[in-house]
C-alpha cells in the first residue's frame, strides 16, 4: 500500500455501466464546428472566454465524423441543405442535433416569403432540442445543451430493444 | 463634368442614338437604346475626358406582365474625375412560351460586371449576350424559375423537400 493520500476518503463510487456511460456522453458532447449565419455569432460568444462552454466539456471538432451533436445555428436555405443533410449523414450514431434560433426552428422571418429557406430544419434532419430566440441568447444556447443533457441521462444505450419494450420504455 | 455636358458628348459622337434624359430627380438618368449599351459603356470607358473606369452597380428592375417592360440601370462612376452617370436601358419582357430577353453584355469593359450580370440573369431572368460565363450566382443549378420577377411562383419541392411553410410535413 502506498503512503500518498490522494483523496482523503476511501473513493469509491457505486454505479452501473449505463449510467457511467451517459454520464461521460453527456460530459463531453462535442458539436461540429460549423455554422450557417448570425446565430452563429452568438454560438462562437458562448464558445469563447465569458460564457466557455469548454467547463461542460463541449469543445467544436473540425470534422462531423469526430462529433456528437451537430448546432444548426443559422438560417438553412436550399442550397445548403444538400449539404447539412450530407454532413449529418457522416456524422457516427448516436448523434445528436440542437436547432438555434427561430431560421433552423420553423423558417423564422422567413416563413411566407423565403422562397430559398428551408422552413424547419427538421423537414432534413430529425431534430433533439430546439432553441427558440432571434438570436438565441448564449444562456439559451447553454440551456439547449441542458435539455440535451437531460434526454442522454434518461437513455439506456446498452439495453437490448426486447427488454426496453417489456419495460414499456421504448419510443 | 456635369450630366449635360457628358450628354453633348454623347450627341456628337453617337449621332443617331435615341437618348432620352431625365433630369427631374437629384440623380439625372440618361435612357438609351438595349442594343446599344455595350457600344455606349466602350466609349464612356475609353474616353479621355470622361473616363468611367469605375462600375458601381447594375440594377435590374421587372416592370409585371402588365407593363411588359424590363429594365437594367447601369451606375458609373469615373474615380480620378469624380464624375458619375446613370444610364437606364427598357426593353420588353418575355413571357412563359418566350426565350429571355436578351442584352449585350459589358463584362468585356468592365470585370465585375460578370457577376452583377450573373446576379441579375439568376434573379430576373435576363440573358446577357456574350457574357463569358452566364449560370446562377446565388441560387443552386437546379433551381426553376427566377424569383425576383413580378409574376414568380415558387416551385412546389426542391430535392424533395416542401418549398412552401403550410405544405410541409415534418420528418418521420
Amino acid at each position: 500500500m502506498s503512503d500518498r493520500i490522494k483523496t482523503g476518503d476511501g473513493g469509491i463510487i457505486l454505479t452501473n455501466a449505463e449510467d457511467l456511460m451517459n454520464w461521460a456522453r453527456l460530459s463531453s458532447l462535442w458539436p461540429m464546428g460549423f455554422g450557417l449565419a448570425c446565430c452563429a455569432i452568438e454560438m462562437m460568444a458562448t464558445y469563447a472566454s465569458h460564457y466557455d462552454l469548454e467547463r461542460f466539456g463541449i469543445m467544436p471538432r473540425p470534422s462531423p465524423r469526430q462529433s456528437d451533436v451537430m448546432i444548426v445555428a443559422g438560417t438553412v436555405t436550399f442550397k445548403m441543405a444538400d449539404r447539412i443533410r450530407r454532413l449529418y449523414e457522416q456524422m457516427p450514431e448516436p448523434r445528436y442535433v440542437i436547432s438555434m434560433g427561430s431560421c433552423s426552428n420553423c423558417g423564422g422571418p422567413y416563413w411566407e416569403h423565403g422562397y430559398h429557406v428551408v422552413k424547419g430544419v427538421d423537414r432534413i434532419i430529425p431534430v433533439d432540442v430546439y432553441v427558440p430566440g432571434c438570436p438565441p441568447r448564449p444562456e439559451a444556447l447553454i440551456g439547449g445543451f441542458m435539455k440535451l443533457q437531460e434526454k442522454i441521462r434518461g437513455e439506456h444505450p446498452l439495453a437490448p430493444e426486447l427488454f426496453l419494450e417489456m419495460e414499456g420504455k421504448s419510443d | 463634368m456635369t450630366f449635360q455636358e457628358i450628354v453633348n458628348i454623347l450627341e456628337t459622337q453617337f449621332a443617331d442614338l435615341e437618348m432620352a434624359a431625365d433630369e427631374k430627380n437629384p440623380q439625372p438618368v440618361l435612357s438609351i437604346p438595349a442594343n446599344q449599351i455595350a457600344a455606349v459603356c466602350q466609349f464612356l470607358h475609353g474616353h479621355d475626358q470622361l473616363y468611367f473606369d469605375y462600375l458601381a452597380c447594375i440594377t435590374a428592375i421587372d416592370n409585371g406582365p402588365g407593363a411588359a417592360t424590363m429594365e437594367v440601370i447601369y451606375n458609373l462612376t469615373s474615380i480620378p474625375y469624380g464624375h458619375d452617370l446613370t444610364l437606364k436601358i427598357v426593353f420588353p419582357r418575355n413571357t412563359a412560351d418566350q426565350s429571355l430577353p436578351t442584352v449585350p453584355t459589358v463584362s468585356h469593359i468592365w470585370r465585375t460586371a460578370d457577376w452583377h450580370e450573373r446576379e441579375a440573369f439568376d434573379l430576373f431572368g435576363i440573358h446577357f449576350t456574350d457574357h463569358p460565363d452566364l449560370r446562377r450566382i446565388l441560387l443552386p443549378e437546379d433551381w426553376q424559375g427566377h424569383p425576383l420577377r413580378k409574376d414568380y411562383t415558387v416551385q412546389d419541392r426542391y430535392h424533395g423537400i416542401y418549398v412552401n411553410y403550410e405544405d410541409g410535413p415534418k420528418l418521420e
